[in-house]
């Protein structure tokens, strides 16, 4: 790939970066990602990804942006109420960087479309809220072959683990879903909206570092972090042998919809 | 007595105890949204109660967060 002079202003700051250079930044202009759910999370790592001129970005969301989601989802304005949320961030990604190929998926992610759609992507990026489509995104990716970034906020807190073939998988920590009873939602918890902030920007430096190949990948350790205290921690971890779907006797060999706690249920 | 580790930050055991009453001691209020390790490996909600730590376990409770995308 031959950068243009325009793109060698762009990118300079990257290009600068001993680790990146150049050669760095082909890696990330030729990156494909995909980004799971345009909020909270899905935002900043859209933004960030698009301004570093990840070559190709897709974007799954099957909502349309809602006032409530403004406080937190930052690709998204004020205008942008009612629209559906990959058509708005495909707009905010084009105004900032020309560069990218944005593929918007204007639907859920379910069992029957995650194969077919993760396939044609070098990462997935879970920007989910809900358990059903974290799972079904850890195990489309671990039966796949393909990394993937788990991220997840709650009030103050937030927690993500980076995933590659042969690595501890979201399941080795969590092996399914908690009942939905016991799961307090977003609009019944509340989050900071900073916090998906914090988390959004640690997945996307994971994927431009999982891109570029620079530095140790958040692999076999889930970060989490308290904004109250500012306490950052990594829990070391190792693939768990009776791991549902990486373990030695996987249970779970094809892909599965679990059932959705959403909130208007827990109202 | 015996020193434990839980979230990273000293715990003293009068007693020898299971994960079960661990999660009691440590006022976790819902256990269904709680995962632990013990000193890096997974254990099996159907095994807090055998399994009893020992001075200088590195225990952590993983807590569910599932926000992040809409609502
Ligand atoms: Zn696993």
């Amino acid at each position: 790939m031959d950068f243009t002079e325009e793109q060698i202003q762009r990118y300079s700051r990257h290009i600068l970066l001993s680790d990146v250079g150049v050669e760095g930044q082909e890696k990330i202009s030729n990156g494909k990602v995909l980004i799971i759910g345009a909020g909270g999370l899905g935002a900043p790592i859209a933004l960030y990804l698009a301004a570093a001129g990840v070559g190709t970005i897709g974007i799954i969301d099957g909502d349309v942006v809602d006032l409530s989601n403004l406080q937190r989802q930052v690709i998204h304005f004020t205008p942008d109420v009612d629209k559906p949320k990959v058509i708005s961030a495909k707009e905010k990604i084009n105004l900032i960087n020309p560069d990218v190929k944005v593929i918007t998926y204007q639907q859920l992610f379910t069992a029957e479309n995650a194969f077919d759609i993760i396939k044609d992507y070098d990462f997935i990026v879970d920007g989910t809220d809900n358990f059903p489509v974290k799972f079904l995104i850890n195990d489309a990716c671990v039966l796949a072959k393909k990394p993937f970034s788990h991220g997840g906020i709650l009030r103050f807190e937030g927690q993500t683990l980076t995933y590659v073939p042969g690595a501890t998988c979201y399941r080795c920590l969590f092996h399914s879903p908690p009942p939905p009873n016991a799961v307090p939602t977003c609009s019944q918890a509340g989050v900071l909206g900073a916090i998906a902030g914090m988390l959004g920007t640690i997945q996307a430096a994971e994927v431009l570092k999982y891109l570029t190949g620079v530095g140790d990948l958040l692999t076999n350790r889930l970060l989490t972090f308290n904004a109250k205290t500012m306490d950052f921690r990594t829990i070391k971890s190792t693939p768990t042998e009776t791991c549902p779907v990486c373990g030695n006797h996987p249970t779970v060999t094809t892909l599965v919809d679990y059932e959705q706690a959403t909130c208007e249920l827990k109202r | 007595m015996s020193t434990i580790k839980v979230n990273g930050k000293d715990q003293t055991l009068t007693s020898e105890i299971s994960i079960s009453e661990l999660l009691v001691q440590n006022n976790v209020a819902q256990p269904d949204m709680v995962s632990i390790q013990v000193n890096g490996k997974f254990i099996n909600k159907e095994a807090y109660a055998s399994t009893i730590v020992n001075h200088g376990d590195e225990v952590d409770f993983l807590y569910f967060m599932g926000g992040g995308q809409d609502n």
